[in-house]
């Protein structure tokens, strides 16, 4: 049975609303922009779903799924096709980046609505659509690579949408050229890839790995390939080393800051990890380091995320923790928990950024959250629709968050790969992540109202959206994807509720084909297999264990909400007194440990320097430009010399003659007599 | 016999006389002289050489220079004439019309 999906039309619908209202939409009105842009986003998710339910009545063999749309490079042996490839992996990719994406442009008809540019927003972010599906569903790790550059330019065109604004600009370049750090690793993983496979497509590089014996043969390509590949994962997804251009990415339009980075584009990195599963899976010490990255991020950005007091830099900061704890279950080999964070962060975390932008929005521009308190009452559905995200990325029962973060901590300990390390720090993080939010929620919603924003009497400045002047709520536009996306939070994480909690775990058993030959290839060596007689009596030992984990991490979460409720809505004289109390240390989390000084100071400042004194003025300037300009200027200093012998006089003419003649003739006697 | 040598030295010092002449004087008859004793100096040499080796090319090559020689006094002289008809002088120094 061999279907046409169509799948070549999911990706291209977006790119046709990108091209229309790219290269038309100035003379567009308004309504059309609007029509156009949310159109055939509209269409590309009616389609997605139309695959989606073709994919569930195939046979388990028929899937993956490929779709050949044109031959692309053919190079010798060599090539790459503009081809499609659809698993479960990709489905569900493709479900949550048209579902998010559809509600975040409705969202952004709301949100833009004052702005200048509203046509350009909307190429933007459709053209961010059709690169972040083609990323997806790419057949091949360089249609992938495609993608990846795509999603890459489209978040620097909106990161520097307000391009007026100096900060955003440079916000938008720093994005681009970290990434592009990253995008070296991944360049040359996949230069090794064809050095070595001859192929980038999916279904020849993977039974080829799959071949290999991770204790001999090849092991050594294999983790070189991972790691390569996690430093390309860690330049999109915001990890350590390279996560620094996440927080300054919040200077973009908040409905930009949800879909690009926070539900989708950021998360493409583990998304990349877990389509390269075979291979890491044979490569245990990249795994490993994947792990370790995965934890350390988390920790590092959620510590830092605890006392940042713009309210998007602390959802950044809790992005890129999230997506740490994405790459530590990547990491623990535990790939469908991994998804399922994603899938369940894309909900919550897209939903709290629209819900901020709410919140901003109704301030007029306002995002210091010192300046914020008491908005419940202004803003109730806001305040609702961020109360089911808070919940829920803090990991309380029975949100979607819950589940997600307990199975990727249950898998930090109990995987093969996995560790009580893992495991610790990762249950820290989820107090920190739970206290930050909390945090948030409390300076935001309740207690008194701080700003100076107006309540309906004073004009609120000339910020953004001070369209009225005083606090109010956000139109049903922006309402609405709120509302959805909330209850996806509530309830989107019932897909994958674990077999000790008295669920099935759908979701991991939808996604285990994708990952069914990497388990298989699991070292015997590594694994803490069982024999298959004490496997039932394990299997309820271990779900016992499990159910004490689970209620170690619904713990933490509750501390969490403790520790913010003590002291933001308590005690408010606590914080002061505990920062000054800790005096630099404060100081050094809330300057984000002085990371961008020190890039600024380690590598930037270097580079520039070496550029402009060694290169620049040193090889340029003094070494190329000096040897063309001194020669040209010592041939004409000859010239200026030898050119008053060419008087016009004939006669000096003769002379010279004369002279070299009697010069040749003397020389000649010379030589002669000698 | 008279040595070779003191042809070749005679014819020397003729065609350094005519180098002279042609530096240094001005008038367009005089240079013109010069160069007729430049190439009869040569010709000294050409005839000097053939008769001290026996071969007849050296005084072929004096007849060819002196056929030369004689069209290109034809030709000098007539421009000679016709440049003292159109500018009245006879001095090289003010014959200069092609200077920038």
């Amino acid at each position: 049975m061999n279907v046409n999906l169509h799948l070549w039309m999911i990706p291209l619908l977006p790119l046709a609303g990108a091209a229309i209202n790219g290269l038309l939409g100035r003379h567009f009105p308004k309504r059309l922009v609007t029509v156009v842009g949310v159109a055939f986003v509209t269409a590309s998710l009616g389609i997605t779903w139309w695959v989606a339910a073709q994919l569930w009545g195939m046979p388990l063999d028929a899937i993956p799924h490929t779709e050949r749309l044109a031959p692309w490079i053919v190079a010798g042996n060599f090539s790459a096709d503009f081809a499609f490839y659809l698993d479960q992996l990709a489905m569900v990719m493709l479900l949550v980046v048209t579902n998010v994406g559809f509600l975040i442009h409705v969202y952004s008809v709301g949100y833009m609505a004052e702005e200048g540019g509203y046509y350009r927003y909307f190429a933007y972010l459709n053209l961010f659509m059709f690169f972040m599906l083609t990323l997806v569903l790419a057949n091949n790790y360089l249609l992938m690579f495609i993608g990846w550059e795509g999603v890459g330019l489209a978040s620097y065109l909106l990161i520097g949408f307000f391009f007026t604004r100096d900060s955003a600009a440079s916000a938008g370049k720093k994005a681009f050229i970290v990434n592009r750090v990253g995008d070296f690793g991944f360049l040359i993983a996949l230069f090794l890839l064809i050095q070595h496979f001859g192929s980038l497509n999916f279904d020849k590089v993977f039974p080829a790995v799959s071949q290999m014996n991770p204790e001999t043969a090849g092991a050594g390509l294999l983790t070189a390939v991972g790691l390569l590949l996690l430093f390309g994962a860690c330049g999109k997804s915001a990890q350590v080393p390279l996560y620094v251009w996440l927080p300054d990415a919040m200077e973009g339009p908040t409905p930009v800051s949800s879909l690009i980075h926070a539900a989708t584009m950021v998360t493409a990195g583990v998304y990349m990890i877990a389509r390269s599963n075979v291979i890491f899976n044979r490569a245990p010490k990249a795994l490993m380091v994947v792990a370790i990255i995965g934890c350390i991020t988390a920790l590092f950005a959620a510590v830092i995320g605890m006392v940042q007091t713009d309210i998007k830099k602390v959802l950044a900061y809790s992005t890129i923790s999230q997506l740490g704890y994405m790459f530590l279950a990547c990491g623990v080999a535990a790939y469908s928990a991994g998804i399922f964070h994603l899938m369940t962060h894309a909900f919550f975390k897209g939903l709290l950024f629209l819900a901020a932008g709410s919140v901003i929005h109704a301030l007029g521009g306002e995002q210091d959250m010192r300046r914020m308190g008491g908005l419940r009452r202004e803003i109730p559905w806001t305040f609702w629709t961020m109360t089911a995200g808070t919940v829920a990325i803090a990991g309380i029962p029975p949100m979607s968050g819950f589940f997600s973060k307990d199975q990727i901590l249950w898998k930090a300990w109990s995987s093969p790969y996995g560790s009580w390390a893992y495991w610790l720090v990762a249950i820290f993080t989820a107090l920190l992540t739970s206290f930050y939010m909390f945090r948030l929620w409390f300076m935001t919603f309740l207690g008194e109202y701080r700003g100076n924003a107006t309540h309906g009497h004073e004009p609120a400045g000339q910020e953004q959206h001070a369209h009225e002047g005083h606090i109010h709520e956000s139109p049903a536009a922006m309402l609405v994807p709120m509302a959805i996306l909330a209850i996806l939070a509530v309830a989107g994480g019932y897909v994958g509720v674990p077999n000790a909690l008295g669920g099935s775990n759908h979701f991991d058993k939808f996604l285990a084909p994708a990952f069914k030959v990497s388990a298989e290839a699991m070292p015997a060596g590594t694994s803490q297999g069982e024999p298959p007689s004490e496997a039932a009596a394990e299997r309820s030992q271990e779900g016992n264990i499990e159910l004490v984990m689970t209620g170690v991490s619904v713990g933490a979460a509750l501390l969490g909400f403790f520790f913010a409720w003590l002291l933001y809505q308590r005690r408010r004289d606590l914080p002061d007194r505990i920062a000054a109390g800790l005096n630099g240390f404060y100081d050094a989390v809330r300057d984000k440990f002085y990371v961008d000084e020190f890039y600024q100071a380690v590598i930037v400042a270097p580079l520039i320097n070496g550029a402009s004194r060694v290169l620049w003025r040193g090889v340029d300037m003094a070494g190329i430009d000096a040897t063309a300009n001194d020669s040209a200027a010592s041939a004409r200093d000859v010239s200026d010399t030898v050119r008053h012998m060419q008087s016009g006089n004939i006669r000096s003419y003769a002379g010279w003659v004369a002279l070299g003649a009697a010069a040749i003739v003397g020389y000649m006697t010379w030589m002669g007599l000698r | 016999m008279v040595p070779l040598s003191y042809y070749l030295l005679l014819s020397a010092v003729l065609f350094a006389c005519g180098v002279a002449g042609f530096l240094i004087k001005r008038n367009i008859i005089t240079i013109f002289m010069s160069i007729e004793l430049m190439l009869n100096a040569v010709n000294l040499s050409f005839v000097a050489f053939a008769a001290h080796w026996h071969r007849l090319s050296g005084q072929v090559f004096v007849f060819f220079v002196m056929v030369v020689a004689a069209a290109e006094a034809a030709v000098g002289l007539a421009i000679i004439i016709s440049v003292f008809r159109t500018r009245d002088t006879l001095n090289v120094d003010s014959v200069n019309l092609l200077k920038l």
